[in-house]
């Protein structure tokens, strides 16, 4: 019988169902929370690298934008949580189709460049209008309501995050076994031999790039209501890293290994809370030891030894 | 007519040639990492602000100028081999986004250890030749910054009789154009890669060291330093040697006339935005040669 597709899906499902009920506290159910956001982050952003194999080293910049889109909206303008939500969106869409053509022309490290200095401009934006933004301090954010039902403490948070995370994974699934996803694949392959075949490759490029801006956008609202407070490092160059390590130590092209590399970055800070004064330092270190001895990424290389396709 | 306007140009200027000096140098260390291997060191900011706090403590410890001076130079230039050693080399064949995240680890590494053992504190030195400010139309020049502008020309010019008039030289050129074809003639290309991560770590040091008694420096100036000398080798087309210095100046100049002109508050922000306009008109730098694809 042929694996259907959707079995990690069921799997993960089930694990989400069961864990709020062994997780000792609301210490690791909030460490929960923050790991599915962070997985619903970079599934969009290893459509973008991974798949269509297009570097970004600025996506914390989105992230920023609906961040404090949510933040300003809300507080300052009186905006319900729904409206400063999409508005957010509807930004860092519109802003990531408007540089994603010139953006696309570039490739390599020109492109990973461009990338960064996007997101910088979008960080250091964020830092200097103080009278908006709090500046470097940053600023509290109210919670999430929808209508008159508001949402409040670790477990409701939970359900809706793990929601979230199905429903993008399950659209992922489908997306990437798309004629969209196969073109994706494609361009990633060979950008001359997939145009040749007739894929437009600049148009691809751009949805591609708007969709995981949308929806880091998306999840930098959802972070922001749930953390109730955002700062400019949400924005930041090493935020974007973060993201991209989360990508490639999962596993380019890994619609699983997104979750496997969020869940993992986002828990190793608190393993290494232990070592007082040296965590920089084995963040470091795990980071250079996974690229070297795993380059492909933790899913891809164990499927590869376990012989799973 | 406001007669004002020439010092005050004059002033940015000074300014803006100076810290372009040191991404200059910044940058041509990312040149010689980025031809001799194809990777973009995102740990050549480290080196700078290794060079600066090395000085520091070294002094502290009561070591006197030239000798510290010289240790901040060497060290960085051994980490440098060490990155390529124990990093680069074993991941080889590794995609870009792989080794750019392997650099990052480097830099984390690097900061890490030096916030554990130097502490999180500001520290500077006394300028080399005293504080005095000269007086040139109306604007003033810190000795410093002829320090800066002296010891990069000095180093630009030592390079380009390096490149073109050393066997070593000739054979890290000659890598960087074809490595296969390099191995074929007998250069030792690892060698090459040993010469260039070394080279790069001690450009990066004395960027750092000319520049600490003119902007101070602490465990954590890499991160921004090390982006402008990436944009500034960007700038100037990745690869070029000319191109990187350059990028480093223009850079300087313009992020001292922007900050001087429009907003000091965004002075950060100016290198780029007008990396972001550069790329949007020459995809490949100013002096980067044209877009070719090989299918």
């Amino acid at each position: 019988m042929p694996r259907s597709r959707f079995t990690g899906l069921i799997v993960i499902a089930v694990v989400l169902a069961v864990l709020p009920f062994l997780l000792p506290n609301n210490f690791y159910l909030d460490l929960a929370i923050r790991m599915l956001i962070n997985a619903c982050i970079v599934l969009g952003l290893n459509l973008l690298i991974g798949f269509a194999g297009q570097i970004s080293l600025g996506h914390a910049g989105f992230v920023g934008i609906g961040a404090y889109a949510t933040a300003v909206l809300t507080t300052h303008y009186g905006w319900s949580p729904l409206a400063a939500m999409l508005a957010g969106a509807l930004g860092a869409g519109v802003l990531a189709a408007l540089v994603a053509r010139p953006i696309f022309k570039l490739k390599g490290h020109y492109l990973a460049m461009a990338t960064l200095g996007l997101g910088n401009i979008i960080s250091i934006i964020v830092r200097n209008e103080a009278a908006l933004t709090g500046g470097p301090d940053g600023m509290p954010v109210p919670a999430l309501a929808l209508f008159s039902f508001e949402l409040s403490g670790e477990k409701q948070w939970y359900w809706v995050v793990s929601g979230i995370l199905l429903l993008s994974l399950w659209a992922s699934l489908n997306l990437i076994n798309s004629p969209f996803g196969r073109a994706l694949r494609a361009l990633h392959g060979s950008e001359v031999a997939s145009q040749v075949v007739g894929v437009d490759v600049a148009k691809y490029k751009l949805a591609i790039f708007v969709l995981s801006a949308v929806f880091a956008s998306l999840m930098g609202s959802v972070t922001a209501h749930y953390v109730g407070f955002v700062t400019p490092n949400v924005a930041d160059f090493f935020h974007s890293i973060e993201l991209v390590t989360m990508v490639v130590i999962g596993g380019m092209a890994s619609i699983y290994g997104s979750v496997i590399g969020a869940v993992l970055l986002t828990a190793l800070p608190q393993a290494l809370a232990g070592f007082e004064g040296w965590e920089t330092v084995a963040f470091g270190a795990i980071l250079m030891f996974c690229m070297i001895f795993m380059p492909k990424g933790l899913v891809p290389t164990l499927a590869a030894k376990f012989g799973r396709r | 007519m406001n007669g004002e306007w020439l010092p005050q140009f004059l002033q940015f200027l000074f300014s803006g040639i100076t810290v372009g000096a040191a991404y200059a140098l910044a940058a041509l260390g990312f040149t010689l990492i980025y031809n001799a291997s194809n990777v973009i060191n995102f740990a050549q900011g480290e080196f700078i602000m290794l060079g600066g706090m090395l000085t520091v403590f070294f002094l502290q410890a009561g070591l006197p100028m030239p000798l510290a001076v010289l240790l901040a130079i060497f060290i960085p230039a051994l980490v440098g081999i060490l990155i390529e050693k124990l990093a680069i080399e074993p991941a080889k064949n590794a995609e870009v986004t792989t080794l750019i995240i392997i650099t990052i680890g480097a830099a984390l590494v690097i900061r890490g250890v030096v916030q554990i053992f130097l502490g999180k504190g500001t520290h500077s030195f006394p300028a080399f030749s005293g504080s005095e400010p000269i007086a040139i139309a109306g604007a003033t020049l810190l000795p410093q910054s002829l320090w800066v502008l002296g010891v990069a020309a000095l180093v630009v010019a030592a390079l380009g009789w390096f490149f073109s008039r050393t066997l070593m030289g000739k054979a890290i050129l000659a890598t960087s154009y074809n490595r296969l074809a390099a191995q074929l003639v007998g250069i030792n290309t690892s060698r090459v890669l040993f010469i260039s991560y070394a080279l790069s770590g001690a450009l990066g040091a004395i960027g750092g060291i000319l520049l600490t008694p003119l902007t101070l420096t602490s465990y954590d100036v890499g991160i921004m330093l090390g982006l402008k000398g990436f944009v500034a080798a960007v700038v100037g087309g990745l690869g070029s040697g000319l191109g990187a210095v350059v990028g480093g100046l223009l850079v300087g100049i313009i992020e001292a006339m922007g900050a001087g002109y429009i907003s000091s508050a965004y002075k950060d922000a100016i290198p780029f935005v007008m990396i972001l306009i550069i790329l949007f008109f020459m995809p490949r730098g100013l002096f980067g040669g044209k877009v070719t694809d090989r299918v």
